[in-house]
């Protein structure tokens, strides 16, 4: 019951202090710092930072419920990120720094002239710290100092972050992390939470919106589009919790894998239905459907998309020794 | 608005079944070929059913007073599972495991209970379900089969068809008008169980595509039903119906239909030197999806276990069920032509030729998809 009750507390909090205007806001150049010191004050932060370094000490599932909140309210700050970070670097006997934490999609590059360049990284504008991998162990690099530019969306959340060179105060940690599970199953989360909203924004649309006479609900043509999206948004939240059912701090990547590619794939159909039916009003900047499905197509590529995923599933089952797809389910597929 | 599935593991000791189950499985059916074993649940073998029922397999969710297990559902899911990875031969009683004998338990008086449970679990007692008539397909409410009361008992008047095994049951549980007529709709209808040995039913086999004879057309010409024929409530036929049916949509044979093929598949795959990227992430796309259903399932058997209907889930998890189903055939047989030089074992192809023969009645059985979809839309709120 702990979990609901915090969920109910949190999910009061982002819905006093991250209604759609401060998402659009945010992402139209804007300040997040209002909602991020709520959030911060709010102690969130720390739920999976050790109870002995200050921390609730709550594992993946506990904290799952939160998850979802952010990617239902489309909360424009990587606060579950940052949770996680925080966690990580506590367990790595590092002092925690204040401030927003993003998580890099993959290595950085280093170009000819020794410029180190990380692409495409979700909510890195107003990001303080960026987590990178590393060939062994991980860095947590300080942006300060770091040359930021919109990477595609108008939103201008997502940017190309560089730097001249390494900069002074980035932290080493040789702890094994895969942040790019961890990414893929965080990113699952958001995408299962906002696809639950975009569903119920769907049915509540179909029941008001009246054409021939009656509300576009009462069609079977359209039916049909919900019901295929309710299937799609319960599997995905199904596989969501999947990938953060092990009560650890750190998750298992075959059901990260699996976790990302169900999602992945849902957001396609989802986003598609879920269009379909709004109609033209849905295609516009003032109704809130955009901010959930803008993100859920950017969200379906990063940390990997459902191919690769499905790749490295395909590898796994592969390689063992079973006779019967049902055993690799029950063994690596499964809680 | 639905609320959402829930993230549940099988209980321990509903787990520790498997391995004895397995054994058992390898021991009665040996080597097979793939395309018999993936007719599985159409199959009829009653002497391994007994054999099934001999073990303690048979009406495993069944109070233990009536000869059953005692078991929970998630012991059955397992059970269920097992059966139909290995491809056994279950349809003879299928039926009355997992439809007719919790329907006699929910609605059934004390008598009906004595006497038709312990048959069942025995392997004694092989039931069908005559639901469909030939004007009564995806609407139901409309058959025209009529029992109607007599000093005796009842008088049974009829036909159904697509009655799977009815050739072979020694019982059938009918939905059919005891009052009113076809315009009332769904009020006036009841449950009849019909002893399949009565003078006046004549059992037609229908032929399918694939050149098996498991459905059948059944025609009742003045057939007498003693007076406790009736299950359940007069007039309430409808009612006990829909709630059979999110059973029948349940269970974990709503995943597994083309488990055999996929497995030969799998198998083919893993003993060539290179396997393609498409089919590797083909494979992925399998078990993800397959995954993903399995945990959707054991959900719907959480619910059940706690005494809720997941009517409405059930529907979901069907309905996305058989579309993968559906979807394995589809793409394994274009992941083997890729390479069309390829030697394909015969078994595999001939599993394969099966399935996509058979792939189109899985959207249909239990529920036409559209249906489906409609009473999802129903839960969501629409309508």
């Amino acid at each position: 019951m702990t979990d609901n009750i915090l969920a109910e507390a949190f999910d009061r909090l982002l819905t006093e202090h991250c209604p759609p205007s401060q998402v659009r806001e945010t992402e139209s150049g804007g300040t997040s710092d209002l909602l991020w010191q709520e959030i911060e004050q709010s102690g969130f932060l720390d739920a999976m930072v050790p109870e002995d370094n200050g921390g609730a000490g709550l594992g993946l599932a506990d904290v799952f419920p939160l998850a979802l909140l952010c990617g239902r309210h489309a909360v424009p700050v990587p606060v579950i990120q940052t949770m996680v970070g925080r966690a990580a670097l506590a367990s790595a006997g590092q002092d925690v720094p204040s401030g927003i934490i993003a998580l890099a999609s993959g290595k950085p590059s280093t170009t000819t002239d020794g410029q180190i360049v990380c692409r495409q990284v979700i909510f890195g504008r107003d990001a303080d710290w960026l987590v990178v991998p590393k060939e062994e162990g991980w860095q947590l690099l300080p942006t300060e100092e770091a040359t930021i530019l919109p990477a595609g969306s108008h939103d201008g959340l997502t940017v190309n972050m560089s730097w001249p060179k390494r900069p002074a105060g980035t932290l080493n940690i040789t702890d094994v992390c895969d942040w790019q599970a961890t990414g893929a199953a965080l990113t699952a989360t958001l995408m299962a939470g906002a696809m639950e909203r975009i569903l119920e924004m769907t049915v509540a649309f179909s029941n008001e919106r009246s054409q021939f006479g009656r509300p576009i609900g009462k069609f079977q043509a359209v039916q049909q589009l919900a019901s295929v999206m309710a299937e799609q948004v319960f599997a995905a939240r199904m596989a969501a919790e999947t990938g953060f059912a092990d009560n650890a701090t750190q998750l298992d990547p075959m059901l990260a894998a699996l976790a990302k590619a169900r999602t992945s794939e849902a957001a396609v159909s989802v986003c598609a239905h879920a269009h379909a039916v709004h109609g033209a009003i849905g295609a516009t900047e003032e109704l809130d459907l955009q901010l959930f499905t803008r993100r859920l197509h950017e969200w379906r590529t990063a940390f990997g998309g459902e191919s690769f995923w499905f790749r490295r599933i395909g590898e796994a089952v592969l390689a063992s020794d079973n006779n019967r797809i049902l055993d690799d389910i029950r063994g690596i597929l499964s809680v | 608005m639905l609320s959402s599935l829930p993230l549940v593991s099988i209980p321990d000791e509903d787990e520790a079944l498997r391995p004895a189950i397995r054994n058992f499985l390898t021991d009665t059916l040996g080597p097979r070929p793939r395309h018999e074993l993936a007719r599985s649940w159409v199959a009829f073998d009653a002497d391994f059913s007994r054999s099934l029922a001999a073990m303690g397999w048979v009406g495993l969710t069944f109070p233990k007073e009536y000869g059953g297990g005692g078991r929970s559902p998630f012991a059955r899911f397992v059970l269920a599972e097992e059966l139909l990875n290995a491809g056994a031969p279950v349809y003879a009683h299928w039926i009355a495991d997992r439809q007719s004998g919790p329907l006699i338990l929910k609605y059934g008086t004390e008598a009906q209970k004595n006497f038709y449970l312990p048959k069942i679990c025995k392997g004694e007692a092989f039931f069908c379900i005559g639901m469909s008539e030939p004007g009564a397909g995806s609407d139901l409410a409309s058959v025209r089969s009529k029992a109607t009361r007599t000093d005796k008992g009842w008088l049974l008047n009829g036909h159904k068809i697509w009655t799977s095994g009815a050739l072979h049951a020694d019982y059938m549980v009918a939905l059919v008008r005891t009052s009113g007529a076809p315009e009332d709709r769904n009020a006036g209808l009841s449950q009849v169980i019909i002893d399949m040995s009565l003078p006046g039913i004549d059992v037609r086999p229908i032929r399918d595509l694939a050149g098996d004879s498991h459905f059948n057309e059944v025609f009742f010409d003045n057939v007498e039903l003693a007076d406790d024929a009736l299950v359940g409530t007069e007039g309430g036929g409808w009612h006990q119906v829909t709630s059979e049916l999110a059973f029948e949509r349940s269970g974990p044979e709503r995943i597994y239909s083309s488990i055999l093929l996929l497995d030969g598949w799998l198998s083919f795959l893993k003993s060539k030197p290179d396997v393609d990227d498409a089919s590797i992430l083909l494979l992925g796309h399998f078990a993800a999806s397959l995954a993903v259903l399995r945990s959707m399932s054991l959900a719907i058997t959480d619910l059940l276990v706690r005494g809720e209907n997941p009517a409405t889930e059930a529907a979901l998890v069907k309905d996305l069920g058989t579309e993968l189903e559906q979807a394995i055939p589809t793409l394994i047989a274009d992941a083997l032509a890729v390479s069309p030089d390829d030697e394909v074992p015969d078994h595999l192809l001939k599993a394969l030729v099966y399935i996509s023969q058979m792939a189109p009645t899985f959207s249909l059985r239990g529920g036409t998809r559209e249906i489906l979809r409609g009473i999802i839309a129903r839960g969501l709120g629409l309508r």
